[in-house]
C-alpha cells in the first residue's frame, strides 16, 4: 500500500511541476504589456514601473523562474493586488469555506446519484429506471447557475424557507451553516448525482450480468445479499474513480455557485480576481486548487487500491 | 447480427441504426430546430438584438414580444435567437479546434513512442486544473471576447480529445494489418492517415458530440460570471447575468434563455448517448 501511495505521489510531480510552469508563463501570455494591463491606461509611468518590480517583471525571466520557484519553496505565492494579503493568507481563510460546500454537495451527490442508480439498475425497464434516467439525464443537461436562480426565486423569494444567499461559517453557527449552504450545495448536487446515477446504473447492470451474482442466486442467497454484498461491492470499485471527477467538478462549479450566492469561498475569490486583473491571486488560486485535486485523485488511487485486490497485487 | 445487417454497408447499418434510436431521433430533432433557429436568426429575429427601446422595457412575452423584453426594452426573441447563433458557432469552433488539435496531439503521442511521454505529461498537467478555473484563468489573460473564449475552451478541452484518441491509436498501432502496413514499407503519415484514424473516428466523434455540449455550457458559466464575451454581446449567459437583478419582477428574462441552452444541451447530450451507443457501445459503461 506504501508502494501504491509513493508510486502516485511520483507520478504527481512531473505534474505539479509543469501546472506551477504553465502558471508562471500565464502572466506573460498576456498581450502587450502585463504590468499595464493589470495597471490600466490612466495609470502614471511611475504606477507602471512600481507593479513592474512588484511581480518581478523588470527581471530577466530565468531570474524570475527562479523567484517563482524559490518563493513556492517557502509557500510564498504573491500578495494579491486586490485585497493587499499574501495571497496563501487568502486562500487559507477561503477555502474552508469551498471545501465545507463541496463536502456537503458530495454527501447529496453520492446519496441522490448512488440510490438512484442502484434502483434503476434493480428496476432496470421499469417506471423506476425510466425516472430516474430522466432525472439525470436533465440533470446533466442543466447548467447549475440556471437550477440556482430557479431555487433562489422559489425557496428564497416566493416561500421565504431559505435566505437568498451569504454565508455563515459552520463554527459560528451550524444551522446557520446548513440554511446558507442547502441551496448552493444542492444546486451542485442535483446535476452531479445525475452523472453519478447514470454510472452507477450502468456499472451495476454490468455486475449483474456475471456469472458470480448468477451463481450466488442459483445457491439460493436472499436477493438483499445478493446485491449489497456481491453486486454492489464489486459495482462500487469503478464508482470509486468517478469521485474524484466529480470533486474536480465541484471545486470547479464553485466558481458559479459562490458567485450566485454571495459565499465567500476560492470561486468567489477567483472570479473577482479575473475581473479585476488580479494576476498573483489568479496564479495562486490556480496552483493552490489544482494542486488540491491532484491529492484528492491520489487519494481515489488509494481507496481503489484498497477497495480492489488486483490493484494492490499488480501495484505491490 | 441480422442477415439484411450483413449485405448493407457500415455506413448504412450505422444510419440504420441511427435512425431506429429513439432518444438519438430527440436529440436530433431539439438541436435541429436550435441549430435551423441560429441559421435563420437574420429573418426570424429581424430586429437588431441590442437595440435599446427605454419604453418596451419589462414587457412579458405577449402578442408583440414573444418573449417579452429585457431592463432596456430590447426584445428577447432577438437576443435569444441571436444567441443560438453564437452558441453554435462557439461549440462548432470549439469542435473543429478538439477535432484538429486533439487528433494530431492524440496521434502523434499514441502513435510515436519517443513523443508520447512529453506530450501526455504536458496532457495530464492540462486535465489537472479545473476545466472552468482553467477557462476563466485563460480569459483573464487574453481578454474576454468570443474569439478568446473560443481559444480558452479549445485549450481546456482539447487534452480531453487527445488522451481519447492516444487511446484508440496505441491499440490500433498493434493491429496485424498496421504491421502489414509496415512490413509493405508505407510511411508513418500514409499508416496514420489510411489506416488508423479511420479506425480510432468512432470514440473521436463521441466525445465531440459531448464536448459540444460543455463548449455551449461552459460559455454561458463564463458570460454569466462576467469574464466571456463582454456585454452587451447576445450570448444566453450574458442574458440571464444581466436578468439576474430582475428575476423577481421579469423573471422571463432568466427563464427563457434558460430554457433555451437547456434544451440545447440535452439535445446534444441524447445526440450523444445515442451515437455512443450505435458506434461504440464498450464507452457506454465509461461515460
Amino acid at each position: 500500500m506504501i508502494g501504491i501511495v509513493v508510486r502516485r505521489l511520483g507520478g504527481a510531480l512531473p505534474i505539479m511541476l509543469i501546472v506551477s510552469l504553465l502558471t508562471f508563463g500565464m502572466i506573460h501570455l498576456i498581450p502587450g504589456d502585463p504590468a499595464i494591463a493589470i495597471a490600466g491606461l490612466s495609470a502614471t509611468p511611475e504606477q507602471i514601473a512600481n507593479i513592474r518590480h512588484d511581480l518581478g517583471l523588470d527581471q530577466p525571466i530565468l531570474g524570475q523562474l527562479w523567484r517563482w520557484y524559490a518563493n513556492l519553496a517557502i509557500g510564498d505565492l504573491g500578495r494579491s493586488l486586490l485585497l493587499g494579503q499574501p495571497v496563501v493568507h487568502v486562500m487559507l481563510q477561503r477555502l474552508p469555506v469551498t471545501l465545507a460546500l463541496s463536502a456537503y454537495a458530495l454527501i447529496l451527490t453520492l446519496l441522490v446519484g448512488l440510490i438512484s442508480g442502484i434502483a434503476a439498475a434493480l428496476r432496470q425497464n421499469t417506471w423506476v429506471d425510466q425516472a430516474a434516467m430522466v432525472f439525470a439525464m436533465l440533470g446533466i443537461s442543466l447548467p447549475n447557475f440556471y437550477l440556482g436562480l430557479l431555487m433562489i426565486i422559489l425557496f428564497a423569494v416566493d416561500l421565504r424557507w431559505l435566505p437568498t444567499g451569504g454565508y455563515i461559517a459552520f463554527t459560528t453557527d451550524p444551522l446557520g451553516w446548513l440554511a446558507t449552504s442547502t441551496m448552493p450545495a444542492i444546486s451542485q448536487a442535483l446535476l452531479l448525482a445525475g452523472l453519478l446515477a447514470r454510472i452507477t446504473r450502468s456499472t451495476m447492470l454490468e455486475v449483474l450480468r456475471q456469472d458470480y451474482i448468477r451463481t450466488a442466486r442459483a445457491k439460493g442467497l436472499p436477493n438483499r445479499r445478493v446485491v449489497l454484498k456481491h453486486a454492489l461491492a464489486n459495482a462500487l470499485i469503478p464508482i470509486t474513480t468517478v469521485v474524484g471527477i466529480i470533486v474536480s467538478l465541484l471545486i470547479s462549479g464553485s466558481v458559479v455557485t459562490e458567485t450566485l450566492f454571495s459565499i465567500p469561498g476560492v470561486g468567489q475569490v477567483l472570479t473577482q480576481a479575473v475581473l479585476n486583473r488580479d494576476y498573483p491571486m489568479v496564479q495562486g488560486g490556480l496552483l493552490v486548487t489544482t494542486a488540491l485535486l491532484v491529492l484528492v485523485n491520489i487519494l481515489v488511487d488509494v481507496c481503489y487500491a484498497l477497495l480492489d485486490p488486483r490493484v494492490r497485487y499488480d501495484g505491490a | 447480427m441480422a442477415p439484411e445487417d450483413i449485405r448493407q454497408s457500415p455506413l448504412k447499418l450505422t444510419l440504420r441504426r441511427l435512425l431506429h434510436h429513439r432518444l438519438f431521433l430527440l436529440g436530433l430533432g431539439l438541436v435541429s430546430i436550435v441549430a435551423i433557429a441560429a441559421l435563420l436568426a437574420p429573418w426570424i429575429a429581424p430586429v437588431d438584438p441590442n437595440k435599446l427601446a427605454m419604453r418596451f422595457k419589462f414587457r412579458p412575452p405577449d402578442g408583440d414580444f414573444v418573449f417579452g423584453t429585457d431592463n432596456f426594452g430590447r426584445s428577447l426573441w432577438s437576443r435569444v435567437i441571436w444567441g443560438a447563433r453564437l452558441s453554435m458557432f462557439i461549440g462548432s469552433a470549439v469542435v473543429l479546434i478538439n477535432a484538429v488539435c486533439g487528433t494530431a496531439i492524440g496521434a502523434a503521442a499514441g502513435y510515436f513512442r519517443r513523443l508520447d511521454n512529453i506530450l501526455m505529461r504536458f496532457n495530464d498537467a492540462l486535465m489537472a486544473f479545473p476545466a472552468v478555473l482553467l477557462a476563466i484563468g485563460v480569459t483573464a489573460v487574453l481578454g474576454p471576447s468570443v474569439n478568446d473564449v473560443i481559444i480558452a475552451l479549445g485549450i481546456v478541452y482539447t487534452p480531453r480529445t487527445a488522451r481519447i484518441v492516444r487511446s484508440s491509436v496505441i491499440v490500433l498501432r498493434e493491429m496485424e494489418y498496421v504491421q502489414a502496413a509496415v512490413a509493405a514499407g508505407a510511411g508513418h503519415w500514409r499508416i496514420l492517415r489510411r489506416h488508423i484514424l479511420p479506425n480510432a473516428m468512432a470514440p473521436l466523434i463521441v466525445q465531440l458530440s459531448f464536448l459540444f455540449a460543455y463548449a455551449v455550457l461552459t460559455e454561458a458559466t463564463l458570460s454569466f460570471l462576467g469574464v466571456g464575451a463582454v456585454p452587451p454581446t447576445p450570448t444566453w449567459g450574458n442574458i440571464m447575468a444581466e436578468g439576474r437583478q430582475y428575476m423577481i419582477d421579469a423573471p422571463w428574462i432568466i427563464a427563457i434563455p434558460g430554457i433555451a441552452l437547456m434544451i440545447t444541451v440535452l439535445g446534444l447530450n441524447l445526440l450523444g448517448d445515442g451515437l455512443r451507443d450505435v458506434l461504440d457501445p464498450r464507452l457506454r459503461i465509461q461515460s
